[in-house]
């Protein structure tokens, strides 16, 4: 079976700077694989040149076994795309946006008004057929900007930071909708630099920074390889963090020194927690939690990935 | 039901066959989804827009030809004389074929292009920017020519147009609307602001004013006439006059061959501009 996606030293460089440097991954067909990283860290970037959209300066790309720097018209064919401003016709209805990219696809208009009415349900957006876009929330723009990249079937979705800027119920609407897609068998690519959505819908995943992609790996595979199994977050008050954590040396595997908390990384994070108040050191707050690929990240690359 | 993982689709399909042809990678031969998109959008959104540019040019007639009209009386135009109307009416026929294109491809292009994300959007499908650039150059094309027919047959209407050569003004209007809609895409895909585009106004009045629309460009000096005749509006100005008053000469076949070298430079731009902005 051909690969989805093969990409081998893959560059794009504008001038002296390099948004992606020789990255190198592959996905499969009916995989659903994310790419994480802080912004700034070429996800965009890589996400343009597998959309046929943006041509590589250097290294091998292959999308479906054709090479987009030949092949543009028939990749886009089969593929979906959700850019990251939804780009939404503004000056057209909910269901005027699907039937006009459908016929951007040269798609026959008597097999486009079954597909749009197909497709308002799956977004569902029934309701807002014939109201213009601007009217929609967000988390409907949103599900219409992802129906929209269904029009033409695609075999692949690349979905660029799907969630961001949602509320958490119309994130949770939108899981749901991609885990439906998934089902269906559709290979998802999705960036992202929230880690509770790359842990919900990724099964193998990418850490990207500066262009370069850190570490490969399933969700809980990179939790195993750059974390403990659990971890404690206590707070002393931003002033006593640094001198508490001086007196911490034993307890736990390691430990993080953020300036407003302390993250000590545990297999046994109650355990651990009892050895700190019981060195007399008593935490304002105190939180014992799963390891996540957010301590996955900041182990990487010593950064916290969002930093709002 | 949503997908199919992998399938040859029909979008697949006729991509496919697309790309045994000739230019497939710049163009999918899918210009009409363009237009469609523009009819659409006239429909939802931008009717009322649309009919203003009907309305000025019976304006300008009414004011100056009727008006100032008045005062000057009758013109000389090859050997015949002709109401003050009469004259002017050609000229603001061909402005108005000009003002339909280029407000169209000028500030709604530029809209449509750093705003609404369009052609972005356009060009993440299977079609190509020559696609995109004949489809969006042809549907401001139809808003020029509109403008100019509508104009046509109000002029008619008055009495002004006196010999069925006038008929070929239809075919012009839509060759000078095209060719203004050429060079307006074109300007407007290397402009990064809406200050730029003030800027193309600046020149476009008193182009408008001093291309010989309201008197003979022969009142000014030799070198400026030369400067004039090089504008594309004193082109389309004196096309549309030699078919007015049916004074058929090889200048006609000039105008034409000068806006038929705009339109096919102008759409090449465009669509290379177009290929380097959004799939390079």
């Amino acid at each position: 079976m051909v690969a989805v996606i093969r990409a081998h030293g893959l560059t794009k460089a504008y001038g002296d700077l390099v948004a992606v440097d020789g990255v190198d991954f592959g996905v499969e067909p009916g995989e659903s694989f994310g790419v994480l990283g802080p912004n700034g860290a070429g996800k965009s970037t890589t996400m343009r040149m597998l959309g046929a959209t943006l041509q590589r300066t250097s290294g091998d790309l292959a999308i479906l076994g054709r090479d987009p720097a030949h092949e543009g018209p028939i990749i886009r064919a089969h593929l979906g795309v959700v850019p990251q401003q939804d780009n939404l016709d503004t000056e057209l209805t909910v269901a005027e946006n699907l039937y006009t990219y459908g016929r951007y696809f040269g798609l026959p208009r008597a097999h486009l008004r079954e597909r749009v009415d197909g497709l308002l349900a799956f977004a569902q957006l029934e309701e807002k057929r014939d109201v213009k876009v601007d009217a929609l929330s967000g988390g409907m723009k949103r599900r219409l900007t992802i129906a929209r990249g269904l029009v033409n079937e695609p075999s692949l979705l690349l979905l660029d930071e799907p969630t961001t800027g949602l509320d958490p119920q119309a994130r949770h609407i939108l899981w749901d909708r991609l885990f439906r897609l998934k089902e269906d068998g559709v290979t998802l690519v999705i960036t992202t630099h929230y880690m509770d959505e790359a842990e919900q819908l990724c099964d193998r995943l990418v850490v990207m920074d500066g262009g370069r992609i850190v570490a490969e790996g399933s969700p809980q595979g990179l939790i195993r390889a750059h974390s403990t199994r659990e971890v404690v977050e206590v707070r002393f008050g931003s002033d006593r963090n640094l001198e508490v954590a001086a007196h911490l040396g034993g307890i736990g595997r390691r430990l993080e020194i953020l300036p407003d908390r302390i993250l000590v990384y545990s297999d046994s994070g109650e355990h651990d927690l009892q050895e700190i108040v019981a060195r007399g050191f008593m935490p304002v707050t105190s939180l014992v939690r799963r390891s996540s690929l957010e301590d996955v990240f900041l182990r990487l690359t010593g950064r916290s990935l969002v930093d709002e | 039901m949503i997908t199919g993982a992998l399938a040859t689709t029909a979008a697949v399909a006729i991509a496919e066959r697309r790309a045994r042809r000739p230019l497939s990678s710049v163009y999918a031969g899918r210009s009409h989804a363009i237009l469609l998109r523009g009819l659409l959008a006239l429909r939802t959104s931008n009717a009322l827009a649309f009919m203003t540019g009907f309305v000025e040019p019976v304006l300008f007639l009414v004011a100056f030809g009727y008006g100032v009209g008045g005062l000057v009386g009758t013109v000389e135009i090859g050997g015949v004389e002709v109401p003050y109307a009469a004259y002017i009416a050609p000229a603001l026929l061909a402005a108005s074929a000009m003002n339909g294109a280029i407000i169209d491809t000028t500030f709604n292009v530029f809209f449509k292009m750093h705003y609404l994300g369009l052609y972005r959007t356009m060009m993440s499908t299977s079609l190509g920017p020559l696609d995109v650039a004949l489809g969006e150059i042809g549907w401001a094309m139809i808003r020029g020519a509109a403008y100019a027919i509508g104009f046509l047959v109000v002029v008619t209407a008055f009495g002004l147009t006196t010999t069925w050569w006038a008929l070929l003004l239809v075919p012009a209007a839509v060759l000078v609307a095209f060719a203004f809609a050429s060079l307006g895409m074109t300007l407007t895909s290397y402009m990064t602001s809406f200050q730029q585009l003030n800027w193309l106004n600046f020149f476009l009045l008193p182009m408008f004013l001093f291309s010989g629309t309201f008197y003979p460009i022969t009142t000014y000096p030799q070198w400026l006439q030369w400067v004039i005749e090089a504008t594309p509006l004193w082109q389309a100005i004196a096309l549309m006059r030699g078919l007015t008053f049916g004074v058929l000469d090889g200048g006609l076949a000039g105008h034409v061959a000068y806006f038929a070298v705009l339109a096919t430079v102008g759409l090449y731009l465009t669509a290379r501009r177009l290929d380097a902005l959004f799939l390079r």
